[in-house]
């Protein structure tokens, strides 16, 4: 008999950047675990296509269309949220992108405001707006999705790896002033996953794909599903004592 | 609900320092998740006690008496858990001990008795669980450090530069051992309720034992000292398939003391 403390029985989770990837990969193994899953992102038929399956897992489920950029749809969002299931237990900042592979010398204004307003001032924002709903409920588990880049620095990457670097203090930053109202911050720093994010990145930058390959340790290019245990550990209450914490799923490529 | 990524389902596992504390509820609780464990500690009658929790969890357990930080002593283990599961698949390094000495003060026994045991019995031991998992298709193997690896607590310099050991040792193996398909990760917890914590404030009176506890517990940002089954359920995290992906890594569960 597996603890009962690893399920998500009675929450209600909402998965930012949710119609695929990662987060449909998240949002799919929360409901698998007990939980109502609210997912957003900018693909509203996407979406409606994730809330579906995790309906057929017998769960809850409502897709959202936001981008998590804005900051003036955020409160929309959460407000929507509890309309729909009364609290907001989990969420998880998957929502993210790199949409420029650019020299740090040439990199320009929009890029760089791009980037940061997705992974860094939105996760920030969104994570401030639903953790008053947390407060108010007795607490709660947020999970900020970083990466390796946040760890270790790619050229031609600079936005990203700062804004993946800034989500790691973010993290720290929102659980040692958040701690006291028992909302539990963590982070997860995948390595090289397969995702269309990845996908787009080897385009740009095939010559590297090989070098980057070879020093991960374990099983090559993962597919997303390698991030749920980690996803659904720290939605639990299996980890209720561990906050501003960063776990790096990464097959070891961080070793190397 | 299916939650079975975090099932240790017929696996044997190895938890040193399993007589109380944070080994006694990770026996007890990965029993609980299918696993057979043997438990080793200096304390053979506790050790038989919590072997007792594990075969109430209808599951084998064995109780082994063996110093950690006796080199000699690490390959008679293995070869008798060995024996009587047919293999190791999980190691959970989690023996240790402390005590207060000023850097300045510090003589050489009281560095050995605390390398020893914290660090280098935790490699020889590892490396011993190695080379059976390297037969065996692959295992587990998780180290127990402590938020001292991270940041020094004056008196006990030497407990940290163990710890910190701890979390190197973690990675090397890791990076060494990846091709046999084991993984070796590390937690470190923070103030956890347990007899070592507690001698902390055992060497004053119990007053100002009771008033340091509570002031030390409002100083962590989630305002509590943690449990042992809550370092517990994070080693069934590292023991299971949950966490196949996850190689090298080390992180801290401490309520969020170390962000201070």
């Amino acid at each position: 008999m597996i603890s009962p403390r690893f399920s998500l029985e009675g929450k209600a989770a909402m998965v930012t950047g949710g119609s695929r990837g990662i987060g449909k990969a998240t949002a799919l193994s929360f409901a698998e675990a007990g939980a109502d899953v609210i997912v957003t992102s900018r693909k509203l038929p996407d979406l409606e296509l994730v809330a579906e399956e995790i309906r057929g897992l017998g769960r809850r489920s409502m897709a959202v269309e936001t981008h998590v950029g804005r900051m003036d749809q955020i409160q929309n969002l959460v407000e929507t949220a509890v309309a729909e299931f009364g609290r907001i237990d989990v969420l998880v900042n998957n929502a993210g992108t790199s949409v420029v592979w650019m020299p740090a010398l040439e990199l320009e204004e929009r890029a760089w405001d791009s980037i940061m307003n997705l992974n860094l001032k939105g996760l920030f924002f969104l994570s401030q707006a639903v953790a008053r709903v947390m407060k108010a409920h007795g607490g709660g588990s947020i999970i900020n999705v970083s990466s390796v880049d946040g760890l270790k620095p790619e050229a031609n990457n600079s936005a990203y790896c700062i804004s993946k670097a800034g989500v790691v203090m973010a993290t720290r930053v929102m659980a040692l002033e958040w701690g006291k109202h028992n909302i539990r911050v963590n982070c997860i720093a995948p390595g090289f996953i397969h995702t269309r994010l990845m996908d787009s990145r080897w385009d740009v930058d095939p010559d590297n794909r090989g070098i980057i390959e070879g020093k991960i340790l374990l099983e090559g290019v993962a597919e997303p599903d390698v991030l749920v245990g980690a996803m659904v550990y720290l939605a639990s209450d299996a980890s209720r004592y561990q906050t501003g914490q960063t776990i790096t799923v990464d097959g070891g490529y961080m070793l190397a | 609900m299916d939650v079975s990524q975090f099932s240790l389902e017929g696996k044997v596992a190895l938890v040193t320092g399993g007589s109380r504390g944070i080994g006694e509820a990770t026996a007890v609780r990965f029993a609980r998740a299918g696993a057979d464990v043997a438990v080793t500690s200096r304390r053979l009658p506790a050790l038989e006690e919590v072997a007792e929790k594990v075969r109430k969890e209808g599951r084998r357990a064995l109780a082994v008496e063996t110093h950690v930080g006796r080199m000699d002593q690490l390959q008679p283990l293995v070869d008798k858990v060995v024996a009587e599961f047919g293999t190791i698949d999980i190691l959970v390094n989690n023996a240790g001990t402390n005590f207060f000495a000023p850097a300045i003060d510090m003589d050489e026994k009281g560095w050995d008795s605390v390398m020893n045991l914290d660090l280098k019995g935790l490699f020889f031991l590892s490396q011993a669980c190695a080379r059976v998992m390297r037969e065996h298709g692959g295992g587990k193997i998780i180290n127990i450090s402590s938020t001292s690896g991270y940041r020094v607590q004056v008196p006990t310099g030497h407990y940290s530069i163990a710890k910190a050991g701890v979390i190197m040792a973690t990675k090397v193996m890791a990076l060494e051992w990846a091709d046999y398909n084991i993984r070796v990760n590390c937690i470190a917890p923070g103030a956890i309720d347990t007899r070592l914590y507690d001698a902390i404030f055992t060497l004053m009176p119990e007053e100002e034992s009771r008033l340091r506890k509570q002031q030390a517990a409002e100083r962590i940002p989630m305002k509590r000292v943690g449990e042992p089954r809550e370092i517990a359920d994070a080693l069934i995290f590292l023991a299971s398939d949950a966490s196949s992906y996850v190689t090298g890594q080390a992180f801290a569960v401490d309520g969020g003391s170390l962000l201070r």
